[in-house]
């Protein structure tokens, strides 16, 4: 079992207008020290793998074919063997 | 001309094309749920606005692998005429069946108001019924209708005669202030190579009858029925 985490980013050649937005409420508030900031998406997903390698290829296929649109954006991906155990208050197999 | 209108989960201008198709031009429609996979016996093919799919993840990037998608697709490659109206637009660039990306408005607001949008060309299904500089009034209503495209793409759609409507002032000039959302060059539509689909983000459905304040999108539905009856597809 693998977790994975996916940041989803627009490419630097593309305006994003939530990252200016935020970056005006910053200086707004005083932080004008921020020069820049850019809005992504972070996806965590958890999946069965026979190793890293494996786990890597299928997020690569996943990020190409769904999770970014390489027309606008770019990913990069964290991934972590994780123990099959469930986290609290996600639920199980029920009842065990 | 036999029109399929394709419902998605969250689809919410379905009934607005029917209703214009249907009740003022007295064509003949059906509704193509997204888990059907034959568009047999149509000649127009329209994804029509709304949210698929709650716009997760990015607008259309969901509706895109929905089972209707690939016969869509087979029916663009054959020639059939295609339609993406705003939602329907971003799912054809998803698709990859238009190039290009729509981006967050550039000023972060939902803008829901009439614009002017100028004709750039005559030459695809939907526009033969206009004349190149013409301008047509026609609402949008969006929140990601920020046309973007690398710069290579975007001098190859210009090169093609690919870009069909530009957001524009009252007398067609393209300006700074006619642009409601940030699209570069002021693209609001554009058309594939072949000219048989086309994706918009204005709603030419809700301008087809003057108690709505325009008719000007009748000419892209009529524009279509012409462009068979002279293909005689």
């Amino acid at each position: 079992m693998f977790r994975a985490e996916v940041f989803v980013t627009l490419k630097p050649v593309v305006n994003d207008p939530a990252g200016l937005t935020i970056k005006g409420g910053l200086h707004a508030l005083g932080f004008e020290s921020v020069t820049e900031v850019r809005a992504g998406k972070y996806l965590v997903l958890r999946l069965d793998a026979s190793d890293a390698n494996q786990a890597r290829q299928r997020l690569d296929e996943m990020a190409q074919q769904l999770l970014a649109n390489a027309v606008i954006e770019d990913y990069r991906i964290e991934l972590q063997p994780e123990s099959p155990a469930p986290l609290v208050g996600e639920g199980g197999d029920g009842g065990s | 001309m036999r029109t399929g209108i394709v419902v998605f989960p969250g689809t919410w201008s379905d009934r607005d094309c029917a209703h214009t198709l249907l009740d003022v031009l007295q064509e003949p429609v059906r509704y193509v749920d997204h888990r059907e996979q034959h568009l047999d016996g149509l000649d127009l093919v329209i994804l029509p606005g709304g949210f698929s799919y709650g716009d997760h993840l990015r607008c259309g990037a969901i509706a895109r692998f929905a089972p209707v998608m690939e016969a869509v697709t087979d029916f663009a490659n054959r020639g059939g005429l295609v339609l993406g109206i705003c939602n329907g637009f971003q799912i054809l660039q998803e698709a990859r069946l238009l190039p290009g990306a729509l981006l967050r408005n550039a000023s972060c607001e939902f803008r829901c108001e009439w614009v002017n949008l100028r004709v750039e060309q005559s030459e695809s299904a939907f526009t033969h019924d206009c004349r190149p500089g013409q301008v047509l009034r026609i609402p949008i209503s969006h929140g990601e209708g920020n046309f973007f495209a690398d710069p290579d793409t975007l001098d190859a759609i210009e090169r093609n005669g690919q870009v069909v409507f530009r957001y524009c002032a009252p007398d067609g000039r393209v300006t700074a202030n006619a642009n409601p959302n940030g699209s570069l060059r002021n693209i609001a539509g554009i058309a594939n190579s072949r000219g048989n689909v086309v994706g918009m983000m204005p709603h030419p459905e809700r301008a087809c009858e003057a108690l709505l304040g325009s008719v000007d999108g009748l000419a892209v539905f009529r524009s279509a029925i012409h462009a068979l009856t002279r293909v005689g597809v």
